[in-house]
Protein backbone atom coordinates (compact mmCIF):
# COMPACT_ATOMS: atom_id res chain seq x y z
CA UNK A 1 0.00 0.00 0.00
CA UNK A 2 2.62 2.55 1.05
CA UNK A 3 1.82 6.15 0.27
CA UNK A 4 -1.37 7.95 1.06
CA UNK A 5 -2.77 9.82 -1.93
CA UNK A 6 -4.19 13.20 -0.91
CA UNK A 7 -5.95 15.38 -3.48
CA UNK A 8 -6.33 19.13 -2.92
CA UNK A 9 -9.39 20.51 -4.69
CA UNK A 10 -11.97 23.29 -4.35
CA UNK A 11 -14.41 23.72 -7.22
CA UNK A 12 -13.83 27.46 -7.38
CA UNK A 13 -10.58 28.79 -8.78
CA UNK A 14 -8.23 31.12 -6.96
CA UNK A 15 -8.97 29.98 -3.42
CA UNK A 16 -5.46 28.66 -2.76
CA UNK A 17 -5.24 25.05 -3.92
CA UNK A 18 -1.75 25.38 -5.35
CA UNK A 19 -0.48 27.38 -2.38
CA UNK A 20 -1.92 24.72 -0.06
CA UNK A 21 -0.42 21.82 -2.03
CA UNK A 22 3.03 23.43 -2.08
CA UNK A 23 3.00 24.35 1.59
CA UNK A 24 1.57 21.15 2.99
CA UNK A 25 3.97 19.21 0.77
CA UNK A 26 6.98 21.16 2.01
CA UNK A 27 5.81 20.88 5.62
CA UNK A 28 5.49 17.10 5.29
CA UNK A 29 8.95 16.87 3.75
CA UNK A 30 10.36 19.05 6.49
CA UNK A 31 8.95 16.54 8.96
CA UNK A 32 10.94 13.80 7.26
CA UNK A 33 8.22 12.35 5.04
CA UNK A 34 8.88 11.18 1.48
CA UNK A 35 6.58 13.29 -0.64
CA UNK A 36 5.74 13.66 -4.31
CA UNK A 37 3.53 16.49 -5.57
CA UNK A 38 1.62 16.07 -8.81
CA UNK A 39 0.32 19.12 -10.67
CA UNK A 40 -2.88 17.86 -12.32
CA UNK A 41 -3.82 21.26 -13.73
CA UNK A 42 -2.84 20.43 -17.29
CA UNK A 43 -2.59 23.49 -19.52
CA UNK A 44 -2.35 25.87 -16.55
CA UNK A 45 0.79 24.67 -14.83
CA UNK A 46 1.68 26.64 -11.69
CA UNK A 47 2.79 24.41 -8.86
CA UNK A 48 6.33 24.46 -10.30
CA UNK A 49 6.41 28.23 -10.02
CA UNK A 50 5.09 28.37 -6.45
CA UNK A 51 7.67 25.70 -5.51
CA UNK A 52 10.50 27.58 -7.20
CA UNK A 53 11.22 24.63 -9.52
CA UNK A 54 10.13 26.04 -12.88
CA UNK A 55 13.64 26.16 -14.30
CA UNK A 56 14.23 22.45 -13.88
CA UNK A 57 11.35 21.04 -15.93
CA UNK A 58 12.31 18.73 -18.76
CA UNK A 59 9.42 16.27 -18.90
CA UNK A 60 5.89 16.50 -17.58
CA UNK A 61 2.88 14.42 -16.55
CA UNK A 62 1.60 14.03 -20.11
CA UNK A 63 5.03 12.93 -21.34
CA UNK A 64 4.88 10.12 -18.78
CA UNK A 65 1.31 9.13 -19.59
CA UNK A 66 2.05 9.07 -23.32
CA UNK A 67 5.28 7.12 -22.88
CA UNK A 68 7.78 9.76 -24.00
CA UNK A 69 9.45 9.81 -20.61
CA UNK A 70 9.95 7.45 -17.73
CA UNK A 71 8.27 8.44 -14.48
CA UNK A 72 11.67 9.09 -12.85
CA UNK A 73 12.66 11.51 -15.60
CA UNK A 74 9.64 13.70 -14.95
CA UNK A 75 10.19 13.86 -11.20
CA UNK A 76 11.97 17.06 -10.16
CA UNK A 77 13.85 16.83 -6.91
CA UNK A 78 13.48 19.78 -4.54
CA UNK A 79 16.76 21.60 -3.86
CA UNK A 80 16.34 21.82 -0.11
CA UNK A 81 14.48 18.58 0.61
CA UNK A 82 15.92 15.63 -1.31
CA UNK A 83 12.90 13.48 -0.49
CA UNK A 84 10.43 15.96 -1.99
CA UNK A 85 9.59 15.67 -5.68
CA UNK A 86 7.35 17.45 -8.16
CA UNK A 87 5.75 16.02 -11.27
CA UNK A 88 4.78 19.10 -13.29
CA UNK A 89 1.69 19.44 -15.47
CA UNK A 90 2.02 19.85 -19.21
CA UNK A 91 1.60 23.44 -20.29
CA UNK A 92 0.68 22.99 -23.93
CA UNK A 93 -2.00 20.30 -23.67
CA UNK A 94 -5.45 20.08 -22.10
CA UNK A 95 -7.10 17.92 -19.48
CA UNK A 96 -8.24 15.27 -21.95
CA UNK A 97 -4.60 14.21 -22.43
CA UNK A 98 -4.89 12.31 -19.13
CA UNK A 99 -7.62 9.95 -17.90
CA UNK A 100 -8.68 8.98 -14.37
CA UNK A 101 -7.29 5.49 -15.09
CA UNK A 102 -3.91 7.03 -16.04
CA UNK A 103 -3.82 8.84 -12.70
CA UNK A 104 -4.58 5.66 -10.78
CA UNK A 105 -1.85 3.81 -12.66
CA UNK A 106 0.65 6.60 -12.10
CA UNK A 107 0.02 6.86 -8.37
CA UNK A 108 0.12 3.07 -8.01
CA UNK A 109 3.66 3.18 -9.42
CA UNK A 110 4.62 5.80 -6.82
CA UNK A 111 2.89 4.39 -3.75
CA UNK A 112 5.66 1.98 -2.85
CA UNK A 113 8.34 4.64 -2.70
CA UNK A 114 6.63 7.51 -0.90
CA UNK A 115 4.72 8.36 2.25
CA UNK A 116 2.51 11.02 0.67
CA UNK A 117 1.40 11.75 -2.87
CA UNK A 118 -0.29 15.17 -3.05
CA UNK A 119 -2.31 16.00 -6.16
CA UNK A 120 -3.07 19.62 -7.00
CA UNK A 121 -6.46 19.55 -8.72
CA UNK A 122 -7.55 22.10 -11.31
CA UNK A 123 -10.59 24.26 -10.59
CA UNK A 124 -13.93 23.10 -11.90
CA UNK A 125 -15.82 19.83 -11.67
CA UNK A 126 -15.01 18.34 -15.06
CA UNK A 127 -12.36 16.01 -16.41
CA UNK A 128 -9.42 17.61 -14.61
CA UNK A 129 -11.20 17.30 -11.28
CA UNK A 130 -12.14 13.68 -11.98
CA UNK A 131 -8.53 12.92 -12.91
CA UNK A 132 -7.27 14.44 -9.69
CA UNK A 133 -9.78 12.72 -7.43
CA UNK A 134 -9.74 9.25 -9.02
CA UNK A 135 -6.73 7.89 -7.07
CA UNK A 136 -7.37 9.85 -3.84
CA UNK A 137 -7.44 8.20 -0.43
CA UNK A 138 -8.12 11.57 1.18
CA UNK A 139 -9.50 14.77 -0.30
CA UNK A 140 -8.78 18.22 1.11
CA UNK A 141 -11.33 20.82 0.03
CA UNK A 142 -9.99 24.36 0.08
CA UNK A 143 -12.46 27.19 0.46
CA UNK A 144 -12.49 30.88 1.39
CA UNK A 145 -14.89 32.48 3.89
CA UNK A 146 -16.96 33.82 1.03
CA UNK A 147 -20.33 32.68 -0.36
CA UNK A 148 -19.30 31.55 -3.84
CA UNK A 149 -16.31 29.53 -2.61
CA UNK A 150 -18.43 27.84 0.07
CA UNK A 151 -21.15 27.02 -2.44
CA UNK A 152 -18.60 25.46 -4.79
CA UNK A 153 -17.10 23.48 -1.91
CA UNK A 154 -20.56 22.06 -1.28
CA UNK A 155 -20.75 20.95 -4.93
CA UNK A 156 -17.45 19.12 -4.50
CA UNK A 157 -18.75 17.43 -1.33
CA UNK A 158 -21.83 16.31 -3.26
CA UNK A 159 -19.73 14.95 -6.14
CA UNK A 160 -17.42 13.04 -3.79
CA UNK A 161 -20.47 11.51 -2.15
CA UNK A 162 -21.97 10.57 -5.53
CA UNK A 163 -18.69 8.86 -6.43
CA UNK A 164 -18.57 6.96 -3.15
CA UNK A 165 -15.46 8.77 -2.02
CA UNK A 166 -14.67 9.67 1.56
CA UNK A 167 -16.36 12.98 2.47
CA UNK A 168 -13.18 15.06 2.44
CA UNK A 169 -11.81 17.50 4.98
CA UNK A 170 -12.09 21.24 4.85
CA UNK A 171 -9.38 23.90 4.73
CA UNK A 172 -10.59 27.47 5.20
CA UNK A 173 -8.01 29.70 3.57
CA UNK A 174 -7.56 33.46 3.82
CA UNK A 175 -9.58 33.93 6.98
CA UNK A 176 -9.48 37.41 8.47
CA UNK A 177 -10.09 37.03 12.21
CA UNK A 178 -10.74 40.75 12.53
CA UNK A 179 -13.55 40.63 9.94
CA UNK A 180 -15.01 37.56 11.65
CA UNK A 181 -15.10 39.45 14.93
CA UNK A 182 -16.93 42.30 13.25
CA UNK A 183 -19.33 39.70 11.84
CA UNK A 184 -18.50 40.81 8.34
CA UNK A 185 -17.03 37.43 7.43
CA UNK A 186 -18.34 33.89 7.85
CA UNK A 187 -16.68 32.20 10.80
CA UNK A 188 -15.02 28.76 10.55
CA UNK A 189 -17.78 27.48 12.79
CA UNK A 190 -20.52 28.76 10.47
CA UNK A 191 -18.80 27.35 7.41
CA UNK A 192 -18.32 23.87 8.88
CA UNK A 193 -21.92 23.90 10.12
CA UNK A 194 -23.19 24.78 6.65
CA UNK A 195 -21.01 22.24 4.84
CA UNK A 196 -21.25 19.48 7.44
CA UNK A 197 -17.71 18.14 7.04
CA UNK A 198 -14.64 17.86 9.22
CA UNK A 199 -12.19 20.72 9.28
CA UNK A 200 -8.46 20.09 9.03
CA UNK A 201 -7.13 23.63 8.82
CA UNK A 202 -7.81 27.33 9.17
CA UNK A 203 -5.31 29.48 7.32
CA UNK A 204 -5.36 33.17 8.17
CA UNK A 205 -4.84 35.84 5.55
CA UNK A 206 -1.14 36.53 5.52
CA UNK A 207 0.76 39.19 3.66
CA UNK A 208 3.74 36.85 3.41
CA UNK A 209 1.95 34.64 0.87
CA UNK A 210 2.42 36.84 -2.19
CA UNK A 211 6.14 37.54 -1.55
CA UNK A 212 6.53 33.83 -0.97
CA UNK A 213 5.13 32.96 -4.38
CA UNK A 214 7.14 35.82 -5.89
CA UNK A 215 10.31 34.14 -4.72
CA UNK A 216 9.19 30.51 -4.97
CA UNK A 217 9.80 29.85 -1.28
CA UNK A 218 6.62 28.47 0.35
CA UNK A 219 5.51 30.32 3.52
CA UNK A 220 5.77 27.07 5.45
CA UNK A 221 9.49 27.79 5.60
CA UNK A 222 8.98 31.18 7.22
CA UNK A 223 8.87 30.52 10.94
CA UNK A 224 7.13 33.82 11.66
CA UNK A 225 4.34 33.43 9.11
CA UNK A 226 0.85 32.73 10.49
CA UNK A 227 -0.19 31.02 7.28
CA UNK A 228 3.02 29.00 7.37
CA UNK A 229 2.19 27.84 10.88
CA UNK A 230 -1.33 26.89 9.77
CA UNK A 231 0.06 24.81 6.89
CA UNK A 232 2.55 23.07 9.18
CA UNK A 233 -0.36 22.24 11.49
CA UNK A 234 -2.36 20.79 8.58
CA UNK A 235 0.59 18.57 7.66
CA UNK A 236 0.83 17.26 11.21
CA UNK A 237 -2.92 16.60 11.34
CA UNK A 238 -2.59 14.67 8.07
CA UNK A 239 0.04 12.54 9.80
CA UNK A 240 -2.50 11.77 12.49
CA UNK A 241 -1.30 14.13 15.21
CA UNK A 242 -3.84 15.96 17.30
CA UNK A 243 -2.83 19.57 16.84
CA UNK A 244 -4.97 22.25 18.48
CA UNK A 245 -6.24 25.01 16.24
CA UNK A 246 -4.38 28.29 16.55
CA UNK A 247 -6.01 31.08 18.42
CA UNK A 248 -6.95 33.72 15.89
CA UNK A 249 -7.33 36.28 18.60
CA UNK A 250 -3.94 37.88 18.46
CA UNK A 251 -4.24 40.93 16.25
CA UNK A 252 -0.80 42.22 17.15
CA UNK A 253 1.02 40.15 14.55
CA UNK A 254 3.75 37.59 15.03
CA UNK A 255 2.97 34.05 16.05
CA UNK A 256 -0.43 33.17 17.36
CA UNK A 257 -0.66 32.06 20.88
CA UNK A 258 -1.76 28.51 20.93
CA UNK A 259 -4.77 27.66 22.95
CA UNK A 260 -3.62 25.44 25.74
CA UNK A 261 -6.72 23.30 25.69
CA UNK A 262 -6.40 20.55 23.14
CA UNK A 263 -9.22 20.64 20.69
CA UNK A 264 -11.03 17.31 20.98
CA UNK A 265 -10.76 15.08 17.92
CA UNK A 266 -8.71 17.76 16.16
CA UNK B 1 -18.45 21.67 17.88
CA UNK B 2 -20.68 24.62 18.70
CA UNK B 3 -18.90 27.07 20.92
CA UNK B 4 -15.30 26.02 20.67
CA UNK B 5 -14.55 28.18 17.67
CA UNK B 6 -16.37 31.17 19.02
CA UNK B 7 -14.33 30.85 22.19
CA UNK B 8 -11.28 30.47 20.05
CA UNK B 9 -12.13 33.59 18.13
CA UNK B 10 -12.77 35.49 21.32
CA UNK B 11 -16.38 36.26 20.62
CA UNK B 12 -17.23 36.54 24.29
CA UNK B 13 -17.39 40.33 24.13
CA UNK B 14 -20.85 41.77 23.47
CA UNK B 15 -21.91 40.93 19.94
CA UNK B 16 -21.58 43.87 17.60
CA UNK B 17 -24.45 44.81 15.34
CA UNK B 18 -25.47 42.11 12.93
CA UNK B 19 -22.97 42.19 10.11
CA UNK B 20 -23.23 40.83 6.61
CA UNK B 21 -22.00 37.38 7.64
CA UNK B 22 -25.44 36.39 8.91
CA UNK B 23 -26.89 37.31 5.53
CA UNK B 24 -24.18 35.21 3.87
CA UNK B 25 -25.08 32.28 6.10
CA UNK B 26 -28.80 32.51 5.38
CA UNK B 27 -28.33 32.87 1.64
CA UNK B 28 -25.94 29.94 1.58
CA UNK B 29 -28.22 27.71 3.60
CA UNK B 30 -31.03 28.46 1.17
CA UNK B 31 -29.11 27.92 -2.05
CA UNK B 32 -27.22 24.82 -0.92
CA UNK B 33 -30.38 22.91 -0.15
CA UNK B 34 -31.68 23.73 -3.62
CA UNK B 35 -28.33 22.88 -5.23
CA UNK B 36 -28.21 19.54 -3.50
CA UNK B 37 -31.58 18.29 -4.61
CA UNK B 38 -31.45 20.13 -7.96
CA UNK B 39 -34.76 21.85 -7.32
CA UNK B 40 -34.77 25.38 -8.68
CA UNK B 41 -36.60 28.09 -6.74
CA UNK B 42 -39.10 28.29 -9.65
CA UNK B 43 -39.99 24.58 -9.46
CA UNK B 44 -40.17 24.93 -5.69
CA UNK B 45 -42.70 27.71 -6.14
CA UNK B 46 -44.81 25.56 -8.45
CA UNK B 47 -44.80 22.81 -5.85
CA UNK B 48 -45.83 25.27 -3.16
CA UNK B 49 -48.80 26.45 -5.21
CA UNK B 50 -49.96 22.88 -5.79
CA UNK B 51 -49.61 21.97 -2.12
CA UNK B 52 -51.61 25.09 -1.23
CA UNK B 53 -54.34 24.17 -3.69
CA UNK B 54 -54.73 20.77 -2.01
CA UNK B 55 -54.70 22.26 1.50
CA UNK B 56 -57.42 24.71 0.58
CA UNK B 57 -59.80 21.88 -0.12
CA UNK B 58 -59.71 21.07 3.58
CA UNK B 59 -58.72 24.15 5.53
CA UNK B 60 -59.08 27.87 5.23
CA UNK B 61 -55.57 29.10 4.48
CA UNK B 62 -54.22 32.57 4.16
CA UNK B 63 -51.72 32.12 1.33
CA UNK B 64 -49.52 35.01 2.46
CA UNK B 65 -48.77 33.56 5.86
CA UNK B 66 -47.83 30.11 4.59
CA UNK B 67 -44.17 29.18 4.79
CA UNK B 68 -43.06 26.13 2.86
CA UNK B 69 -39.31 25.81 2.58
CA UNK B 70 -36.45 23.39 2.32
CA UNK B 71 -34.11 23.00 5.23
CA UNK B 72 -30.96 21.06 5.91
CA UNK B 73 -30.73 19.27 9.18
CA UNK B 74 -27.57 17.22 9.67
CA UNK B 75 -27.28 15.18 6.50
CA UNK B 76 -30.95 15.30 5.53
CA UNK B 77 -32.88 17.72 3.40
CA UNK B 78 -36.33 18.43 4.83
CA UNK B 79 -39.39 20.09 3.42
CA UNK B 80 -40.82 22.16 6.25
CA UNK B 81 -44.29 23.62 5.99
CA UNK B 82 -45.82 26.12 8.37
CA UNK B 83 -49.47 26.59 7.50
CA UNK B 84 -51.56 28.75 9.81
CA UNK B 85 -55.28 28.18 9.15
CA UNK B 86 -58.44 29.65 10.54
CA UNK B 87 -60.98 26.87 10.20
CA UNK B 88 -61.54 23.57 8.55
CA UNK B 89 -63.69 23.38 5.52
CA UNK B 90 -66.39 20.77 5.92
CA UNK B 91 -67.34 18.33 3.28
CA UNK B 92 -70.55 20.14 2.48
CA UNK B 93 -68.56 23.32 1.83
CA UNK B 94 -66.31 21.59 -0.58
CA UNK B 95 -67.34 21.69 -4.16
CA UNK B 96 -64.99 19.58 -6.30
CA UNK B 97 -66.01 21.46 -9.43
CA UNK B 98 -64.61 24.63 -7.91
CA UNK B 99 -60.90 24.22 -8.24
CA UNK B 100 -59.64 27.77 -8.14
CA UNK B 101 -59.69 27.89 -4.32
Amino acid sequence: MGAKVVTITSGKGGVGKTTTTANVGVALAKDGQKVVLIDADIGLRNLDLVMGLEKYIVYDLVDVVEGRAKLRQAMIKHRQFPELYLIPAAQTRDKTAVSPADMIQLTDQLRGEFDYILIDSPAGIERGFRNAVAPADDVLIVTNPEVSAVRDADRIIGLLEANHKEPGQLIINRLKPEAVRRKEMLSPEEITDILGIKIIGIVPEDENVVPSSNTGVPVTLMEQSRAGQAFRDIARRLMGEKVPFMSLDDASGGLFKRISRLFGGG
Amino acid sequence: MTGWLSRLLGRSEPAPQQGSSSIARERLQFILVHDRISLTPERMDMMKQEILAVLRKYIDVDGDSVDIALQKRDKNSLLIAEVPFTKSIHNEDYDPSRDDA
